[in-house]
């Protein structure tokens, strides 16, 4: 993972970290202070300056602590390299939603003519303008972030991590892709937030919801966009819901190769890239062209050049993610790690800034508050947006058995979308609950426009453990598409109609 | 013949209600045990067992409840035109001059705005971009239609006799319905709903039903307004002054006293000022005292003359439409209420109900705007309507709950709010008795399109001694709207600070502000957004 934050903290008297370095860290050197010389001792170092690693080193600085953030970004195979902020900032949800944001204004200035607008012919899109307007923003992001460590007196260095013993450290890469031609000529969403010019004609390889979001929004920029997968979209997540997503990409233009894998990328002599598949369900080969393929299959936590064994840190060696307690503490008691990095924990960088906060607070402050991991509400970013808290269907028939679920649900129209003549079909709503009264509701599942805005709330009602009748007693805000959620009525079982119609 | 009908030789032999009671004893049982009260309540000699006056959001809702559950029933719903001759099919204000074609109509400004962001984002077209009134009225008045047929489909579907007429009480349980051609009818029912909602409010001054257009006209009308006046400072005034604007138009809204009363003002004068900054010129503390058309056409040319609140100064203007927004009245003043004896507030016209919407005639029941001292909101109604078919029909108690209800302003920059305002929070509650937490947020999607900075803002407001429970809810933002309905479900479960606190946010979503919120108003500490 890019995101990669670990705290190494220790506590008690005269309990320090040191930090060595190394001859070829010159900057570092420079700016060394008050220690002997080349080594310098925190309260608290941060390794990764990315979401969770950033509030986290805040948080204790406020705090009175002496730290240190650690950030280095080891280039993508392209060469594709940042500034501090981590995955999210500079790779991850900022550029991927405002990228997102031109697909959508592109549906928009669709939808403008309906509503009286006119519009001249062609409507084209400009990647460089765009991209450029992006990178700035995520530019003044990155230098946000350093004046925020500097205003916090939190000491920043660009440099590799890589521990000496469990004290000491002296200074983290994506999917390993074991196919011909992929590295050499695939990108990954590190890169295609930076491309200068337009992807044009796109091989997306994967089903993560990184892949379906960057699916979504180049196909919505007018690209012809081809999504492989070997099994099912958006594992994990409400299977239902994740085959509405990818019907309404298909209804919207992207291509579906399902069951399909990669074996071979060729560039041919044009520069195009010539890709290989196999067809896991007939066992053909197939052969097609494109001008980038985009790998999405999957992200791997930034660990292995950190030497973690010298510090006798225990990792899941299957995902290579660092072990954790309830604590945030790794197997070595003063090194803590939150974030992608942690395993079993929700990738998420809402959920990574609370653990750093919460973490620095137990080490530093009075608190003894730890992360409740449950019920974290995320949305994913397809054309048509699906937010979730909770439970899938799936899950809430295994945990309680499928006599005891009840599950309401409706496929609603956005007034917006009749006087554009928008497709609907899609836009779907399913609440599961438990089937005994009050009926608590287990988990919420929208898709639909805003699909973020509409579940932040509803997320609030979950935590404070809202019944089935709570929620049906809230009174809608008419007319918008979360008051669907306060109508639904019908329960899969009954086996009725579940499309809303009328006012 | 008696004896064969009822197998009993004695008398006396007693019938309720068509309903073979006994004799002495078995009606003193019955009377004991509760039947022989309730047999004398269910009146079958009468047409329906409901007639509901009034074929809008919470008259349809309990309309087709109450025939969901069995019972007879008929709607009599009947538009009078506007001064301006407008009128529309059934559904009420919502579906045909309210929510409906406001946030189509708003969606149609907000593409505007769109349009000009998207050139941010690397769309190339055409530099010229123009708005057609007629063909958005059109496309907005298709759906229209489409709705009012699907609420006509519907009541046919639940076997609900649907009458286009107007209704008038003659007597007791009797009402007189008229129709277009004048031709009247006359039907009976155990019970009544009154649901007739409320119109546009005039001024009473020289031209203002001549010349001057109301929202009742606005959304179908089938030319463009033009230059416009809007008077008033209603959300009604603000959200069409807001559309008007964002199409392009030269819109001034004329203020008598505050804008969006009522609601926290705080919130209601940022809501302004965003307008002001984006184009809607203001005129505080001014009323019309006369309308003068110059030139007929369509449209026209109007002269305005206006006096301020404060002195003896006028103003003139030249406009081509005024539209009021003054604030509406309840339809119940024509209705024969007083043959009855239903009650009115006889300065606003509204019905006062008790808890279960009964008015002090008990067969007449009233839902919806008409109400005294409710919300005037249409999901309001058609729960309130809903939930009134099934306490009378249902063997339902569940009361209409008028508390925490959540609703949203759509202007340019939509305002949500759930709960209490600052103002009357502090009434109720006094200020030391609160915690106010408030912040600017910056949506991710404005930074990119080069939008104002510390503009949106949210607030919500906490009583100390209820261990921070939420008691307001206030956001001012894109899709208001959305973010504001889970928050008013959580409110509902006894949201708190520190619930708030601990749930993790969507990122990057403009809700997530809410669980982030660190800075209290007391502190006076500087809420501008600077970075992430």
């Amino acid at each position: 993972m890019a995101v990669m934050a670990m705290a190494a903290a220790l506590r008690g008297p005269g309990g320090r970290f040191r930090w060595r370095t190394q001859a070829t860290a010159g900057g570092v050197r420079g700016s060394a202070r008050g220690a002997a010389a080349g080594r310098q001792d925190y309260n608290l170092l941060v390794i990764g300056g990315g979401s969770g690693g950033l509030a986290c080193a805040k948080e204790a600085a406020q705090l009175g602590m002496k730290v240190a953030v650690v950030d280095y970004v080891e280039p993508s195979p392209r060469g594709t390299r940042w500034g501090l902020g981590g995955t999210c900032v500079n790779v991850g949800c900022i550029p991927k939603k405002l990228i997102h944001q031109a697909a959508l204004l592109g549906g928009m200035i669709r939808d403008a003519p309906h509503y009286g607008w006119d519009v001249a012919q062609p409507v084209l899109h400009d990647w460089r303008k765009m991209a450029e307007a992006v990178q700035n923003y995520v530019k003044s992001l990155n230098w946000g972030h350093r004046v925020q460590l500097q205003d916090r007196k939190v000491k920043y260095f660009n440099i590799k991590a890589s521990f000496v013993n469990e004290h000491t450290i002296c200074g983290v890469t994506k999917g390993g892709k074991e196919i011909e031609g992929a590295l050499e000529y695939g990108i990954t969403s590190d890169d295609i937030f930076w491309l200068k010019e337009s992807p044009g004609k796109t091989l997306v390889v994967g089903a993560s919801y990184v892949a379906l979001e960057c699916a979504g929004f180049l196909t919505g920029l007018g690209l012809d966009t081809t999504v492989m997968m070997r099994s099912i979209p958006l594992r994990g997540f409400d299977q239902q819901m994740s085959s509405l997503v990818t019907a309404y990409m298909a209804s919207q233009g992207t291509r579906f190769l399902k069951h399909c894998t990669p074996s071979r990328v060729q560039k041919l002599p044009d520069g195009q890239l010539q890709v290989t598949w196999e067809d896991l369900t007939s066992g053909k080969e197939n052969m097609g062209t494109f001008s980038t393929v985009l790998w999405a299959i999957g992200r791997i936590p930034e660990t292995r050049s950190l030497n973690l064994e010298n510090a006798g840190i225990n990792t899941n060696p299957n995902s290579q993610k660092i072990l954790v307690d309830a604590q945030e503490a790794t197997s070595v008691p003063h090194i803590y790690a939150i974030g992608d990095v942690a395993e079993g924990r929700p990738e998420l960088t809402p959920t990574a800034i609370m653990a750093g906060k919460l973490l620095a607070r137990r080490l530093y402050g009075q608190s003894l508050d730890v992360m409740d991991y449950s019920n974290v509400p995320t949305t994913v970013f397809t054309p048509l947006e699906y937010g979730c808290v909770g439970l899938s269907e799936e899950e809430a028939m295994a945990r309680h058995g499928e006599e005891h679920v009840e599950v309401y649900h409706a496929y609603y129209k956005p007034l917006e979308f009749t006087v554009a003549e928008r497709d609907a079909s899609q836009c779907y709503i399913k609440m599961v609950c438990l089937r005994k009264p009050p009926q608590l509701v287990l988990g919420l599942h929208f898709l639909g426009p805003n699909a973020g805005e509409v579940t932040q709330g509803f997320a609030l009602g979950i935590k404070c453990g809202a019944s089935y009748e709570q929620v049906m007693r809230t009174v809608g805000i008419h007319p918008t598409c979360a008051e669907e959620v306060a109508k639904l009525r019908i329960s899969k079982r009954s086996g009725l109609d579940p499309t809303v119609t009328g006012c | 013949m008696l004896s064969e009908i009822t197998n009993q030789r004695t008398v006396p032999n007693i019938f309720v209600n068509k309903v073979h009671m006994g004799g002495c004893d078995r009606t003193f049982q019955a009377h004991q045990s509760g039947l022989l009260q309730k047999l004398l309540q269910e009146d079958s000699t009468y047409d329906y067992d409901l007639i509901v006056i009034g074929g809008g959001s919470g008259g349809l809702a309990c309309a087709q409840e109450a025939a969901i559950l069995g019972k007879k029933v008929m709607v009599l719903d009947f538009v009078v035109p506007s001064p301006q001759g407008t009128s529309w099919g059934l559904g009420g204000t919502c579906v045909n001059v309210g929510c409906v074609p406001k946030k189509l109509m708003h969606q149609a400004a907000l593409l505007g705005q769109a349009l000009n962001d998207s050139r941010k984002f690397g769309w190339e077209y055409g530099q010229q971009v123009k708005h057609n009134w007629e063909t958005m009225t059109e496309a907005i008045q298709n759906h229209i239609s489409s709705l009012n047929w699907g609420h006509r489909l519907s009541l046919r579907e639940k076997s609900v006799d649907y009458v286009n007429s107007y209704g008038e009480f003659v007597e007791h349980h009797r009402i007189k319905a008229t129709n277009r051609k004048g031709q009247e009818t006359s039907y009976t029912a155990a019970k009544f709903v009154i649901a007739t909602g409320e119109r546009p409010r005039y001024l009473g001054i020289q031209g203002d039903k001549e010349y001057c257009i109301t929202s009742d006209d606005l959304f179908s009308l089938p030319y463009c307004p033009g230059k416009t006046l809007v008077v008033g400072a209603s959300y009604v005034a603000l959200e069409c002054a807001g559309v008007l604007t964002g199409l392009g138009l030269d819109v001034t809204v004329m203020v008598r006293s505050v804008l969006l009363r009522g609601f926290d003002q705080e919130m209601a004068e940022r809501v302004g000022s965003y307008m002001e900054q984006h184009g809607v010129k203001f005129l505080r503390k001014f009323i019309p005292v006369m309308v003068q058309q110059l030139e007929k056409g369509s449209p026209g040319k109007l002269k305005v003359v206006a006096k301020s609140t404060e002195g003896p100064e006028t103003i003139e203007g030249v406009y081509n439409t005024v539209l009021l927004a003054i604030g509406r009245d309840s339809c119940t003043r024509k209705m024969g209420l007083d043959k009855i004896g239903v009650k009115i507030n006889k300065k606003t016209g509204k019905i006062p109900v008790n808890d279960v919407e009964q008015t002090n005639v008990p067969y007449v029941y009233a839902v919806g705007d008409i109400l005294e001292g409710k919300l005037e909101l249409t999901p309001v109604a058609i729960q309130a309507g809903k939930l009134l078919a099934r306490r009378l029909f249902g063997g339902c108690l569940e009361k209409c709950d008028y508390v925490n209800v959540p609703t949203t302003v759509f202007t340019p920059l939509e305002y949500g709010c759930c709960g209490l305002s600052e103002e009357k929070a502090i009434e109720m509650y006094k200020k030391e008795n609160l915690e106010v937490y408030h912040t600017f947020f910056w949506p991710l999607e404005w930074t990119v399109a080069g939008r104002d900075n510390n503009t949106c803002y949210a607030k919500i407001i906490c009583n100390k001694f209820d261990n921070y429970r939420v008691i307001g809810f206030h956001v001012l933002g894109p899709n208001a709207g959305e973010v504001t309905q889970g928050f008013a479900a959580a409110m509902k479960c006894g949201l708190t600070k520190q619930l708030l606190d601990d749930t993790i946010g969507i990122h990057p979503t403009c809700g997530e502000v809410f669980t982030t919120l660190e800075i209290t108003k007391s502190s006076g500490l500087d809420i501008t957004q600077k970075g992430c």
